[in-house]
């Protein structure tokens, strides 16, 4: 990567990014962006779509940094997250969709421009306050792992403001989305058998939200979380 | 010793395999043996870990992880034993078969799966254990399928799993801090991390620990993030909430210490400290006002829960050696007497069909056996002499005294009092307050439901009583070896 002549000249001036760092910065501030459009997402399974995209997405930026930053480990981990991640969730979430038949589209306790409006605020601040700490990375530009912050914030304001169990299921994986995005930038040394061991237990977690979700279906006949408030006190 | 590290592992995958295979009894008996050599192994272990650390490929035992090993074997066995008689009562509903196989599946690898947590070498794999924990332990508080049953179990699942989201992060910060250390690539394992803490950049290791708290506090229920815990440890089968109670709590808590040694290493001890007590006196609080009025006898236990978990928050902020002793021993004592108090309260429960506290009167009459064991077992738990815990709180104080921090030492005192006003209210009134008179009370003495269910609460009692009166020497020297990790000695 070659420095323009113009910012070399200025003293003290930052170089301007090269073609890695703007593209690592662009892919998470895509991830962050479908974030937004689960948040908004009407429709059960567009959420799931978008969580599916989402996932492809950390995946192509880890490529992108196994090839610069040659840690060839990194294709084996996008490769075991775009099947898992992917392919395998998103359809199993979609099939249950389909057999439950009970709505297609879940409940929000707020409207669509408060949700994403209180979602700015909470990526605002997340973004904010983790650029302020002094935590840089040998692989990836600052600003991702500041987006990925954000991520993980705005997933809870999903878990949150959405009543239903398909929403919160999406939620939580793509709080794991979020996750994933910052140990790429601070922990992509992180040995690969680890790595194949998070998924794994993702996979495990993956069933048995599945089975409860089946379950909840089975005993309530519909997706929506209004009435589990028997328990309190 | 190494052979025993193996063993415990591996042992309770054997009766978990033969729950799929054979009849129910073979595998209770199974199930039993295991526990109780667990237990026999963990014992073991006591003496092998005073010379330090014993490794073998990813697996490693401490002082400070063969006390969790010992409570949660501990509660394994007796825990299995009371199963038994637990299940007697519906052998013969047309889904029982189905109902125990899957039930002594899940027993044993929730059992499982907590062992390996404290035999762990490294963050990333103890937090693997962690969540397998908590992805068995849904499907076990939903076994029950009834509408609550599903509920609790749906929240505990979605509440606990994000909870651990967050210690993922907390992990990979603290992996992000030994990094410019030890290099990029390496496996989180305890020893180096600890011999590198000195080193560790402020910032990183200061947001793990912060996160590691709240993640990892989720699941040992420290306030704010607590809200799962009464629901699953009300609708989880009895046997199930003792394990919960007793043995898991105290595992994720274990997490929190290994990220506080870091932490304490790198920072110095003010600062983790510090977050600790905020965390333990607010969990000591809310806990203590939700026994006060509780009308449901397992969220009543639950929430003693919450508070014996802000107990030992505040232990390990007062930081004075005893104290630290003190905390480790509060998680033998508080494994056994809360797992006494689950099987008695699972004995009302099945006496009286009710978990409302205010429908059980008579106790006494009607259970001859086991209501005065569950007196026992909440004055144990309100720290009573001469049970363990007794000891365990006094050793807190008196380090909290030793410390200089005569406010939060006596915060801890007053709040304990209020919680033992709550719990000592609800149980005299279930043992000694008369049966209401009139049509359709059941009256009269007995039967108890199951020798099965009264044996294994006999065991907690004695184990209570070494605990308080005279600790074993071993047990004793490896309290001190484990106060003495935890305080920063290599």
């Amino acid at each position: 990567m070659t420095t323009l002549p113009l910012a070399a000249a200025v003293p003290g001036a930052a170089p301007p990014p090269g073609v890695f760092v703007g593209a690592a910065t662009a892919i998470s501030v895509l991830v962050l962006l479908v974030e937004f459009g689960m948040l908004r997402a009407p429709l059960l399974r567009s959420q799931v779509r978008l969580y599916a995209l989402q996932s492809l997405l950390v995946a192509t930026l880890a490529v992108v940094v196994g090839a610069v930053r040659n840690l060839p480990e990194l294709y084996a981990l996008a490769a075991l997250s775009v099947l898992l991640k992917v392919v395998i969730v998103p359809r199993f979430v979609l099939r249950l969709l389909r057999d439950s038949e009970a709505e297609i589209a879940g409940s929000g306790a707020l409207g669509a421009a408060s949700t994403v409006l209180i979602a700015l605020g909470v990526a605002a601040f997340a973004v904010f306050s983790f650029n302020a700490l002094d935590i840089s990375s040998p692989v990836l530009p600052k600003t991702a792992l500041a987006i990925s912050a954000a991520v993980v914030l705005v997933s809870f304001v999903l878990m949150i403001v959405r009543g239903d169990v398909v929403s919160q299921t999406v939620g939580f994986f793509s709080l794991e989305n979020g996750v994933s995005l910052a140990s790429l930038v601070v922990a992509s040394g992180l040995p690969l058998i680890l790595e194949v061991a998070f998924l794994f237990d993702l996979l495990v977690a993956v069933m048995v939200f599945g089975i409860l979700m089946r379950v909840h279906h089975a005993r309530s006949g519909s997706l929506t979380t209004a009435q589990l408030t028997r328990l309190r006190g | 010793m190494r052979v025993l590290l193996i063993l415990l592992c591996v042992l309770p995958l054997v009766p978990a395999v033969l729950a799929t295979l054979l009849p129910v009894r073979l595998v209770q008996g199974a199930t039993v043996l295991t526990g109780f050599a667990c237990f026999g192994m963990a014992l073991a272990l006591v003496p092998g870990v005073a010379g330090g650390a014993v490794t073998v490929g990813f697996l490693r035992a401490d002082a400070l992880s063969v006390v969790f090993l010992l409570a949660i074997a501990f509660l394994y066995a007796t825990v299995s034993l009371y199963a038994i008689g637990y299940l007697r009562d519906s052998e013969h509903t047309d889904d029982f078969g189905r109902y125990a196989r899957r039930f002594y599946l899940g027993f044993n690898l929730f059992a499982a799966a907590m062992l390996w947590a404290p035999l762990v070498d490294g963050l990333a794999l103890l937090w693997i254990a962690i969540e397998i924990t908590t992805i068995i332990s849904a499907l076990l508080v939903a076994i029950e399928n009834t509408d609550t049953a599903a509920e609790a179990a749906w929240k505990y699942l979605l509440i606990a799993s994000a909870g651990l989201g967050i210690a993922l992060l907390a992990t990979i910060f603290l992996y992000f801090a030994g990094s410019t250390v030890l290099g990029t690539s390496y496996d989180l394992a305890f020893t180096p991390l600890l011999h590198a803490a000195t080193h560790l950049p402020h910032t990183a290791v200061r947001l793990a620990f912060v996160l590691a708290v709240l993640g990892f506090g989720t699941k040992v229920g420290l306030f704010p993030v607590h809200t799962w815990l009464p629901d699953a440890h009300s609708e989880a089968p009895t046997p199930v909430s003792a394990l919960l109670s007793g043995a898991l709590l105290a595992t994720s808590f274990y997490a929190i210490l290994r990220f506080y040694q870091v932490t304490a290493a790198t920072l110095g001890s003010t600062f983790p400290r510090g977050v600790l007590l905020v965390f333990g006196i607010a969990s000591l609080l809310l806990a203590a006002l939700y026994v006060l009025d509780q009308q449901d006898l397992k969220r009543l236990l639950a929430y003693s829960s919450v508070e014996h978990m802000g107990i030992l928050a505040i232990g390990v902020a007062f930081g004075a050696p005893i104290a630290l002793a003190g905390v480790l021993l509060h998680v033998l004592a508080h494994a056994a007497a809360k797992g006494n108090a689950f099987m008695g309260a699972g004995v009302f429960v099945r006496a009286f069909g009710t978990k409302q506290i205010s429908k059980m009167r008579g106790g006494l009459d009607r259970l001859p056996w086991s209501a005065p064991m569950f007196l026992c077992a909440i004055l144990a738990l309100s720290a009573m002499p001469p049970f363990g815990l007794f000891r365990s709180e006094f050793e807190i104080v008196e380090g909290g005294l030793d410390s200089g921090r005569d406010t939060g030492a006596a915060i801890l005192v007053a709040l304990v009092t209020l919680a033992f006003l709550g719990l000592a209210l609800a149980a005299t009134r279930m043992v000694f307050a008369p049966a209401p008179q009139g049509p359709g009370t059941m009256r009269g003495r007995g039967p108890e439901p199951s020798a099965w269910m009264i044996a294994p609460a006999l065991i907690g009692l004695a184990a209570l009583l070494v605990l308080g009166i005279h600790p074993p020497a071993d047990l004793t020297t490896l309290l001190t070896h484990g106060a003495a990790e935890l305080g920063g000695a290599p």
